[in-house]
C-alpha cells in the first residue's frame, strides 16, 4: 500500500489540491505543507492579512457528565471549575512521572460539558487515556466535525460581516454562532501568536463555511510550514518535538498553565497525574528548562542540533527550529541546564560540525496580537 | 564553447574552458522553497566526486549539494552571502553556487542533457 493510501483526507483535501497545495502525510493525513506562494509569503500573508488553516486532523472531543470537571482536573493541573461558560484554557494532560501526555485547549461548553482539542497524532491515545479514567462519563469523539482557524491582523474585519457577535470576543473565549445559517462553535484561539478564530463546524457544512471565508481577497489558505514558522515567532511549543512525556510542564516553560489553586497552598492543591514531581519542580526548580533562542548569522539551527557552552561543552539540544520569516532571522528553542537558561546567556548550536552563536533571549520573538479586550 | 550537463540529483554543470560552474535546478529550486542560507565551500577546497560541497538551507529544510566530479574549488558565488533567494529567483543563471577546476579528464557521459532531463524530471523520479 503506499503511503498516501494509508493516509486520511480532511474535507478540504480538493480544495488544498486545486490551491495547489503540496500534500505530505502528516499524523496521518494528507496535509498541505505549503501552496504556490510559498513558506515565507504564507506566514508574511497571515500576519498581515488573515490566513486560512485547515486543522481539521486536530482531535475534537467532548466529555460530559455531573462532575465531569472535577474528574477532568485529575488529568490537568488546571482549575476547570473555574471556567465561565464559553471561556477556554489551555492545559496539558500530565503523566505519573510528571511527564506530558499531550497539550490541549479545554472549552466548558456547558455546566458539564467540556470540548477538547487535541493534537493529531495524539488523539487516539488521548481518547483511550479518557476512557480509562473517566469510565462512568461520556466521552465522544467529534470526528464528524472539521476545524479551521482564521488567523491574521484582518481575521476579525472578515468574522465581524460574517459572525458579527465574534468580534466581540476576547481571546480564550468562544461562542455558538451561525454562518448563513450554518450551526458553528467559534473561539478567539489560535497556534500563531496573531488574533484568530477557530471554527468547529460539521463535516456537511464545512466547505460553505471555507467558501464564504475564501471569497475574502484577504483571505488564503496556508499550510502547515507556515503554521511551524509562525508558532516558533509566537513562542508556542510543539507537542512531540518541545515537550514529551519525559518533560514536566515547569520544564517546557508552561508553569504558566498550571492553575495558582493547584499550585502549594491552593484550595485544589495537587491531585492530578504526577503532581508530586510536577509541584517539587515548581518548588525547588527543574534541572532544565525550555528557553527561546536567537541566533547570529543567517543560516538556520534546526530540531536536533546539540547546544554546546563557550567551553565546548554540551549543555542541551535544540527541539524546534527554523527561520522565522517576520524577523527574518533564525529562531530556535530547546532545552538547557537550568544555570544557562537566563536570558541574555550566550550559548552556541553545533551545525554540521560549526558552532553557530545564540543567546538566549525572551519568548515570544515576535509580540502576540491576541484580542485581551480593552 | 559552453556546455551544459545535469545530474539526478537536480544539479547542473556549465562547462566553459575547462571550469565547471555547478548550481541547482529550477526545479530542485520549487522544490527547496524560500532560500534563506546557503553554506558555501571554500576556494581552494580539494573535492571528490560525491563530497558534500555546500547547504542550502529553505525555511522548510536543508538540502545537500554533492559535488558530480574530482575537482578543487576555484570560485564561490558570494553574491549567495547577502542574496539567498537568488538560488530562487535565478537558479541557473546568478544563482551559480561554485566553480570548479576539473582534477581529471572529465567524464561527462553519466550526465544528462536539457531534453533527457527534462523526461527525468517528467517521468517523476
Amino acid at each position: 500500500m503506499s503511503d498516501s493510501a494509508k493516509n486520511q483526507k480532511t474535507q478540504f483535501y480538493d480544495y488544498h489540491v486545486a490551491a495547489g497545495g503540496k500534500m505530505v502525510p502528516f499524523a496521518g493525513y494528507l496535509m498541505p505543507v505549503q501552496y504556490p506562494a510559498g513558506i515565507m509569503q504564507e506566514h508574511l500573508h497571515t500576519r498581515n492579512n488573515a490566513g486560512l488553516f485547515d486543522v481539521s486532523h486536530m482531535g475534537q472531543v467532548l466529555v460530559t457528565g455531573v462532575g465531569v470537571a472535577s474528574a477532568l482536573e485529575k488529568l490537568m493541573p488546571v482549575d476547570l471549575d473555574a471556567l465561565a461558560i464559553n471561556q477556554q484554557t489551555y492545559a496539558t494532560f500530565t503523566l505519573p512521572n510528571g511527564g506530558i501526555l499531550d497539550d490541549l485547549i479545554v472549552t466548558r461548553w456547558a455546566e458539564d460539558t467540556y470540548f477538547l482539542v487535541v493534537n493529531a497524532a495524539c488523539k487516539d491515545q488521548d481518547i483511550e487515556h479518557l476512557k480509562s479514567y473517566l469510565s462512568d462519563f461520556t466521552i465522544t469523539h467529534l470526528d464528524q466535525h472539521s476545524l479551521i482557524a482564521l488567523q491574521g491582523a484582518k481575521a476579525k474585519d472578515i468574522m465581524l460581516k460574517l459572525a458579527p457577535s465574534t468580534s466581540d470576543l476576547i481571546f480564550m473565549h468562544g461562542c455558538s454562532v451561525q454562518i448563513d445559517g450554518i450551526e458553528c462553535y467559534v473561539t478567539r484561539s489560535g497556534y500563531t501568536g496573531e488574533d484568530g478564530f477557530e471554527i468547529s463546524v460539521s463535516n456537511d457544512h464545512a466547505l460553505a463555511v471555507a467558501d464564504r471565508l475564501l471569497a475574502f481577497d484577504d483571505c488564503k489558505w496556508i499550510g502547515l510550514g507556515a503554521r511551524d514558522s509562525l508558532r516558533l515567532e509566537a513562542g508556542l511549543c510543539l507537542y512531540g518535538h518541545d515537550m514529551d512525556q519525559n518533560t514536566s510542564p515547569i520544564e517546557a516553560g508552561i508553569t504558566w498553565s498550571i492553575s495558582h489553586s493547584r499550585r502549594a497552598g491552593g484550595a485544589k492543591e495537587g491531585g492530578f497525574l504526577g503532581a508530586e514531581k510536577i509541584l517539587k519542580h515548581l518548588a525547588d526548580g527543574a534541572p532544565k528548562k525550555r528557553v527561546g533562542f536567537l541566533v547570529e548569522g543567517r543560516a538556520p539551527v534546526r530540531e536536533g542540533a546539540e547546544i554546546a557552552d563557550n567551553d565546548g561543552n554540551i549543555v542541551g539540544v535544540i527541539t524546534s527550529g527554523g527561520f522565522g520569516p517576520t524577523l527574518q532571522a533564525p529562531v530556535a528553542m530547546g532545552y538547557v541546564t537550568s544555570a544557562l537558561a537566563a536570558v541574555g546567556t550566550q550559548l552556541n548550536a553545533i551545525v554540521r560540525g560549526k558552532l553557530r552563536p545564540m543567546t538566549v533571549t525572551k519568548m515570544p520573538l515576535v509580540p502576540q496580537r491576541y484580542h485581551r479586550g480593552k | 564553447m559552453t556546455q551544459k550537463f545535469y545530474t539526478k540529483d537536480h544539479e547542473w554543470l556549465s562547462i566553459e574552458e575547462n571550469i565547471v560552474t555547478i548550481g541547482v535546478t529550477d526545479f530542485a529550486q520549487e522544490q527547496l522553497g524560500d532560500v534563506v542560507f546557503i553554506e558555501l565551500p571554500e576556494v581552494g577546497a580539494d573535492l571528490i566526486e560525491g563530497d558534500e560541497a555546500a547547504v542550502i538551507e529553505s525555511v522548510k529544510a536543508a538540502g545537500e549539494i554533492a559535488v558530480p566530479i574530482n575537482g578543487t574549488v576555484v570560485a564561490i558565488n558570494e553574491d549567495l552571502v547577502d542574496q539567498p533567494e537568488l538560488l530562487n529567483t535565478a537558479p541557473e543563471d546568478e544563482g551559480w553556487i561554485f566553480r570548479v577546476s576539473p582534477s581529471d579528464g572529465l567524464e561527462t557521459a553519466s550526465f544528462m542533457d536539457a531534453e533527457q532531463y527534462q523526461k527525468y524530471i517528467d517521468s517523476g523520479e
